[in-house]
């Protein structure tokens, strides 16, 4: 699904990203876990291609294809999606037409008929229906005025809405009570099949109680320092990132 | 070159005399020819004066522009299905280039006691009262266009409620400009006056059919009594070369509450003043703004709320979009006078530059004479915000549909305060065709 290599990436000519290495199977969860500064957002940003991240070495390969090469909306449309951490208020637009035209963006990549605004709201009936949620935020605009907790569930709506085959969820449970974050895991959860894979971007280890992952990856300076099974995560949160700072004790 | 046409409008205005075409009352008369005084006096206003500077009136102050004698009703350059593309009220006062049409309008369903329909076949009607309401807050003095007008107007929609009486649907005062107009000018007056505790809706359309040289120069006076409920969208729609100058003079009494949009889609040029006196105790006004422009379209937008009683709230909110070399001018002036304790008022002017040559220029003016008052105003001039073109690129929109995405929303947030269904989604189907680059047309400054 997804074959990390070597990836270095800069922002306005700082290094970030120092050398990634991953790979992602569909079907799998892969948790990514760091201290702040490590370079995990950076990671999500230059897989769903921001222009300010300039990539300096290295290959990113997405079901096949150079991601590199591609514009950000090629990428959704070969299946990427971006769960953002600060997800961005469009004022004016209803989260149901947003929704409506990055569907049908999605339908026209998959070679399907786009949808009128009434079949689409069948739709949206469905998938608000597998994850349990009601419409109550489906005729605001797009995050405006939105909670901390909301903007973060209504990220999750869209990956509900548009079924990517590899959703990148940054750092979901930031700002979130236990209450939310259950609610944003069990979304997370109700989504997994067997051809989707997720990337699951996140500082502490309770989001892991939740969703549980296949993979941990533990981010450091702009290396993955460590990877290991969820147990892995666990050690993280008794010894702290301390632990891994530094290599000899990690080895 | 400008002071040769002011002598070619005074000399208009001695030819009308003499002519008494119109046949006002002695009191008109008076008005009139205080107004050209006036006029003759200041002339157009020039770029030196801080009130007009951002915007170059020369296009209209150096060509001598003919008022316009309409058409015989039998002989209408509009038709029927012409007249009535876009939306329409059932209801509604029709002018076509600037003569009453009683073809094209319909006043029925208008409750008992109401008053609705072409202001000169009324002026002389003592049950209407103008003589306390026609130019009584539209200032000659204040404004040369608006002095202009009040010399030369003759026709114009006048709406008169008396106390209690509610109207339901919304009264559409339909201006239309015919396609063969050139060189010719339009001075509408309307005059709309509400009671205590009336309501009423009202659509003012300013539509042009062709792509003449014309001018528009409107001036509407509208008095909303204590208690008074009213709404006003407005729609500029004119022709692509065509000049609109406008003045809308609204006085609120106590209790009232007031309901403003304007949207400006048309012309070449257009100068609209939005003048509020919240004159009573606890008066509420809410105005929204909307300018979207193109190639070398000018928009100036000129607004003045003023809190003269104390307890009275202001909401603001102008929007405008700028494409191509368009330049968009708003100034937002909030007047707290003294004693006017516990105002409430806010403003907001966001301005989205969708290319390098676009211009735009806000500027908020608070003059706050009162201690315990909450202002607030804020402006905003960029382009598209590179985030939220992330954010919508990366959900799979390509970049021209998130731009247009991005825009259309900057515009519906204000196209949504209509309150009428009918009219809002005219609208949004309006932007929405402006909005496709495909449907625009090269257009140079043919006037």
């Amino acid at each position: 699904m997804l074959e990390i290599r070597n990836l270095h990436a800069a922002i306005d000519g700082k290094e970030i990203l120092k050398g990634i290495d991953l790979t992602v199977e569909a079907g799998e969860i892969h948790a990514i876990m760091g201290p702040n500064g490590s370079g995990k957002s950076t990671l999500s940003q230059v897989l769903a291609g921001h222009p300010s991240y300039e990539v300096t070495d290295g290959s990113v390969m997405f079901r096949g294809q150079d991601l590199l090469q591609l514009e950000p909306e090629e990428r959704a449309c070969k299946g990427l999606f971006l769960a953002f951490q600060y997800p961005v208020e469009i004022r004016g637009i209803t989260n149901a037409y947003f929704l409506r035209h990055a569907l049908n963006a999605r339908r026209k990549c998959e070679g399907l008929e786009e949808l009128d605004p009434i079949d689409f709201l069948d739709v949206l009936d469905e998938k608000l229906a597998t994850i349990d949620w009601d419409d109550s935020f489906v005729n605001r605009p797009v995050n405006e005025g939105f909670s901390g907790g909301e903007k973060k569930r209504n990220e999750i709506l869209q990956l509900a809405v548009l079924t990517p085959k590899l959703a990148v969820l940054d750092e979901p449970d930031s700002g979130l009570d236990i209450d939310a974050l259950k609610t944003v895991a069990e979304g997370v959860n109700k989504l997994r099949r067997p051809d989707n894979a997720t990337l699951l971007i996140t500082h502490y280890q309770r989001l892991l109680n939740y969703i549980i992952p296949d993979r941990v990856h533990v981010l450091v300076n702009g290396r993955v320092v460590t990877s290991g099974g969820k147990e892995l995560a666990h050690e993280l949160e008794s010894k702290g990132y301390d632990w891994v700072k530094d290599p000899v004790a990690v080895n | 070159m400008a002071t040769e046409i002011v002598e070619h409008y005074l000399s208009d205005f001695t030819d009308q005399i003499s002519s008494d075409r119109t046949g006002f009352p002695e009191w008109v008369e008076g008005i009139r020819r205080r107004a050209i005084d006036r006029f003759v006096e200041v002339g157009f206003p020039s770029s030196r004066d801080e009130k007009w500077r951002f915007t170059n009136f020369s296009r209209i102050a150096e060509k001598h522009f003919v008022v316009s004698n309409g058409h015989d009703s039998r002989s209408s350059p509009v038709s029927a299905e012409d007249a009535m593309v876009g939306w329409r009220s059932p209801t509604k006062i029709v002018f076509v280039d600037g003569r009453y049409s009683p073809d094209l309008s319909s006043l029925r369903g208008l409750p008992q006691g109401a008053v609705a329909g072409n202001l000169a076949a009324m002026i002389g009607d003592d049950s209407t009262n103008l003589e306390n309401h026609l130019a009584r807050i539209a200032d000659s003095s204040d404004n040369p266009f608006t002095a202009l007008n009040t010399a030369f107007f003759s026709e114009g929609a006048l709406l008169s409620v008396p106390d209690g009486v509610k109207v339901n649907g919304p009264i559409q005062f339909l201006y239309l400009t015919s396609s063969e107009t050139n060189d010719a000018v339009n001075h509408p007056r309307n005059v709309v006056v509400l009671g205590e505790g009336a309501e009423a809706t009202v659509v003012e359309s300013y539509i042009g059919l062709g792509s003449g040289c014309s001018w528009t120069n409107a001036v509407t006076e509208i008095y909303a009594g204590d208690a008074a409920h009213i709404r006003v969208h407005r729609v500029q729609l004119e022709g692509k070369n065509a000049f609109h100058t406008a003045t809308t003079q609204c006085s609120q009494g106590r209790d009232s509450s007031f309901f403003y949009t304007t949207v400006e889609f048309g012309g070449s040029l257009s100068r609209h003043d939005i003048n509020f006196q919240l004159n009573g105790t606890g008066a509420f006004c809410s105005l929204h703004g909307l300018s979207h422009l193109r190639d070398t379209q000018h928009a100036d937008n000129q607004t003045t709320v003023e809190h003269a009683q104390p307890h009275c709230t202001s909401v603001e909110h102008f929007n405008g979009i700028y494409d191509d070399s368009s330049h968009g001018v708003f100034t937002g002036r909030v007047l707290v006078r003294p004693g006017a304790q516990k105002t409430d008022a806010i403003q907001s002017s966001r301005n989205l530059l969708l290319t390098d040559t676009a211009r735009a220029d806000t500027q908020p003016q608070l003059e706050i004479f009162a201690d315990d008052v909450k202002c607030t105003h804020g402006a905003t001039v960029g382009p598209i915000d590179d985030e939220a073109l992330f954010y919508l690129r990366s959900k799979g929109l390509t970049a021209d549909e998130a731009r247009t995405m991005l825009t259309y929303g900057f515009a519906v947030e204000i196209i949504d305060t209509v309150g009428i269904a009918g009219l809002r989604e005219h609208l949004d189907s309006v932007l929405t065709s402006r909005l496709e680059k495909e449907t625009r047309d090269a257009r140079g400054e043919k006037c």
